[in-house]
């Protein structure tokens, strides 16, 4: 009796592994932290169920520099990556990603094309966007109040105290301008101009004594939560995660937001294919899409999936009202130009690089 | 007597002792060669190979040669001040058609960008179209964007085909590389390479010194303690150094921020106020704090190994001869340790020149070092050509001081145990 149990179990156990062999296993990299767990919660377990393939998920720092080595080594291990709009357009410019056939997208379900269901803008000849982010500046409520808007951000003489940053000019010189006065639809014509670039570092210059630089989208509830800093800036899903998700006192400010598209690209000469395609076109489906945004608080790139937001997973908070694409939260934002970051980061770069050293 | 005395020795087959010895010696050296051959081939394919490969391509750029061939061609003939003519434009016309097909028009955009900056979506947008341009190019291409008729694109075109370059190099030292040839230096809010490899010196060498400040005593109280307590005391030095650099980094952190252990008891004694508490890390401190603790037993290492090997007789005769504990130790025993300081001063030097974990970590902005830099375009630029320029400087500025070390203190006075 024993022994044809032992037998049976065996028998299953092969069944098993066979099984598991004959399914693909697929590599999918992602910014880590509260927002790959949104991903892997809306995309990756429903997929993995429906299609017995695996995922295996591994984070970044962002940038191309991994994907350069990968196919220039010709030895390419990851499949999907999640990127931000100028590295999907300059990857693909430089034939480091794969274009992507946005035929393979399902359709809306009232059968609008994925091409007219997708925000202006969300398919760029690489990538397929996932959701709508935004850099937004947040705050700790117990200990400050009284927060207008983004110029309150830079004025110090105001609100002293350490602020929190992201080390990289992009997103910082726009919110620089506008705290400047700047109105949002002038900041990139503003920053074409060798003035407008001074007047930016000119406006950073005078909080950089109180600055404390952060890298990881992780780190600046962090800061903010030991206290390290009074005011940070951050992506919006982060901050809302840390008050909703784990009850912390922050607040969200939506003055002067800069909005941004995360897309997923496919670095040139991925193995697997097919699978990979697959998950691409079933992770950007309406209802994923709108999945995802009960676990992290940024918006859905297709527009069919708004209807469809409803309330975070802890089951009382609405999530409408903290999507950056809200109406109530547009009153000053600003849409990323990824044109003018692909021409210009270098020397931007290179001067903030310039003007952080020294 | 005289006839043995010149003739050849011969061995008992007949042949001369000399070639006999000769061939012995050298069947030896082969052998031996032949020991090391696998440790030789490792270097030169892992690490050799590559650096030098690496190294190239601080002078070596044929990306824009290789990808605009034609462009390059009549680049090659033109004088950079004249207006281009039709035979220009054709030719490039031709080359960006082609590079959209193969997608390399982002490679070569983003190459002119450089020497450009802001010319990068001139080329990938005019690309797009250009399958459909029609002669005269020069007037298509001008309606399709008019930058195309300004004379900087041209230039820096011609700056981007150049295959050897200098121009790497020239930003690596805050200069850029005008159209003509000649180089000039860089505008004022763009110059940082050159500050930056001063402030990598200026770290390191008080790195140095505070780890021979710290480092000393220790070393000697290790060498003169009786062989039970000093191996205890090993111990802790040597625990720290088998540590991860990163978990050792990050318990700085979380001793040092302002929320830190440090801090919060400088609150509780009254030393400062909890609004105004110090600023210990993310800054040039920070990185002098953790690289000085990290890099310690670099220099109390060779230190001990060389006072241990002296004998305390010396400093017994010093005193019996009436020398007073100081004039013993400055005259008799110091002089002896040299060798030691020498050996853990280069070692610590070196290694903290090229750190850069530890300042990423803690250095806030004004302590980072070139490292980082190199680490910047490295993973995040990606403009590696400028990455391997800033690494030959480096590599550079170590080799000199190196040869001057032997010049002044004389490495063969380096002893490592």
């Amino acid at each position: 009796m024993k022994l044809k149990q032992l037998a049976f179990g065996v028998a299953t156990a092969i069944t098993a592994v066979s099984a598991a062999q004959a399914a693909e296993s697929i590599t999918v990299v992602s910014w880590g932290g509260a927002y790959t767990k949104s991903q892997v919660e809306a995309y990756h377990k429903p997929w993995m169920a429906e299609t017995g393939n695996t995922i295996i998920s591994e984070d970044y720092n962002g940038g191309l520099s991994e994907v350069k080595s990968q196919v220039e080594a010709g030895n390419v291990k990851w499949n999907v990556l999640d990127v931000e709009y100028s590295d999907a357009v300059r990857g693909c410019d430089e034939g480091l990603l794969e274009p992507i056939d946005h035929s393979i997208l399902p359709a809306a379900p009232d059968g609008t094309a994925a091409i007219d269901d997708f925000i202006e803008g969300a398919l760029p000849e690489c990538a397929v966007s996932n959701i709508v982010w935004s850099t937004i500046f947040a705050y700790d409520t117990t200990k400050t109040s009284g927060v207008e808007g983004i110029a309150d951000f830079f004025d110090l003489e105001k609100f002293p105290g350490k602020r929190g940053i992201r080390k990289n000019p992009k997103a910082n010189l726009e919110m620089a301008l506008m705290a400047d006065g700047v109105a949002a639809g002038d900041v990139y014509d503003m920053l074409e101009t060798p003035e407008g670039i001074d007047r930016a570092f000119a406006k950073l210059d005078s909080i950089k004594s109180e600055v404390v630089w952060w890298e990881a989208g992780a780190q600046p509830p962090q800061l903010l939560a030991d206290g390290e800093v009074i005011m940070t800036t951050a992506y919006n899903g982060r901050i809302f995660n840390a008050a909703a998700g784990e009850g912390q006192p922050f607040e969200v400010n939506w003055d002067g937001q800069i909005l941004d598209f995360d897309l997923w690209v496919i670095p040139k000469g991925a193995p697997n294919m097919e699978a990979t395609l697959d998950f691409i076109a079933f992770s950007t489906d309406t209802q994923r899409l709108a999945d995802q945004a009960s676990w992290i608080a940024y918006g859905p790139a297709r527009k069919s999936s708004g209807a469809l937001v409803g309330l975070y997973n802890d089951g009382k908070t609405e999530m409408a009202p903290h999507m950056p694409t809200a109406e109530a939260n547009l009153g000053n934002a600003l849409v990323n130009n990824f044109e003018f970051w692909a021409d210009n980061q270098d020397e931007l770069n290179e001067r903030f690089n310039a003007w952080l050293a020294l | 007597m005289s006839d043995t005395h010149n003739a050849p020795v011969i061995a008992a087959d007949g042949t001369p002792l000399k070639a006999r010895l000769a061939r012995a010696l050298f069947r030896r050296k082969l052998d031996a060669f032949l020991l090391v051959s696998p440790l030789l081939v490792f270097l030169l394919v892992f690490f050799l190979a590559p650096i030098g490969w690496f190294l190239s391509k601080g002078f070596h750029d044929d990306l824009f040669s290789t990808e605009m061939p034609n462009t390059s061609a009549v680049l090659a003939d033109w004088d950079g001040t004249t207006e281009p003519t039709e035979a220009h434009y054709a030719a490039l016309v031709t080359d960006l058609v082609e590079t959209r097909k193969t997608r390399t028009i982002g490679k070569v955009a983003t190459r002119v960008n450089r020497e450009l900056s802001g010319s990068r979506s001139l080329f990938t947008s005019t690309a797009r179209k250009a399958a459909k341009m029609e002669a005269p190019f020069k007037d298509a291409l001008i309606k399709t964007k008019k930058d195309w008729g300004e004379i900087a694109v041209w230039q820096a075109m011609k700056a981007a085909s150049r295959t050897f370059t200098i121009g790497y190099y020239a930003n690596a030292l805050d200069r850029r590389q005008l159209a003509d040839g000649s180089v000039v230096a860089q505008p004022e809010e763009r110059r940082i390479h050159v500050k930056l490899l001063i402030r990598t010196l200026e770290i390191s060498f008080q790195v140095t010194l505070y780890c021979l400040l710290l480092g000393y005593p220790i070393a000697y109280l290790l060498a003169t303690l009786p062989n039970r307590t000093s191996n205890l005391l090993m111990i802790l030095v040597l625990l720290p150094f088998w540590t991860s650099i990163l978990v050792r980094t990050t318990a700085w952190i979380a001793m040092l921020q302002s929320q830190g252990v440090l801090n919060d008891v400088f609150v509780f004694l009254g030393v400062t106020p909890d609004e105004a508490r110090f600023s210990l890390i993310y800054n040039k401190l920070g990185t002098l704090i953790a690289m000085t603790h990290i890099l310690l037993p670099f220099m109390v290492l060779p230190l001990y190994s060389v006072m241990k090997g002296i004998p305390p007789s010396y400093v017994r005769a010093a005193k019996s001869l009436g020398a007073t504990n100081w004039t013993a130790f400055w005259r008799v025993y110091a002089p002896q340790t040299v060798p030691g300081i020498g050996a853990g001063a280069i070692l610590v030097f070196i290694v903290a020149i090229g750190y850069y974990i530890t300042p990423a970590l803690v250095g806030g902005q004004d302590g980072q070092m070139i490292s980082n830099f190199i680490d910047f375009h490295m993973r995040r630029s990606l403009n590696w050509n400028l990455a391997a320029a800033l690494g030959t400087v480096l590599l550079l500025v170590v080799l000199t001081l190196y040869w001057v070390y032997d010049r002044v203190v004389g490495i063969d006075n380096m002893k490592l145990g």
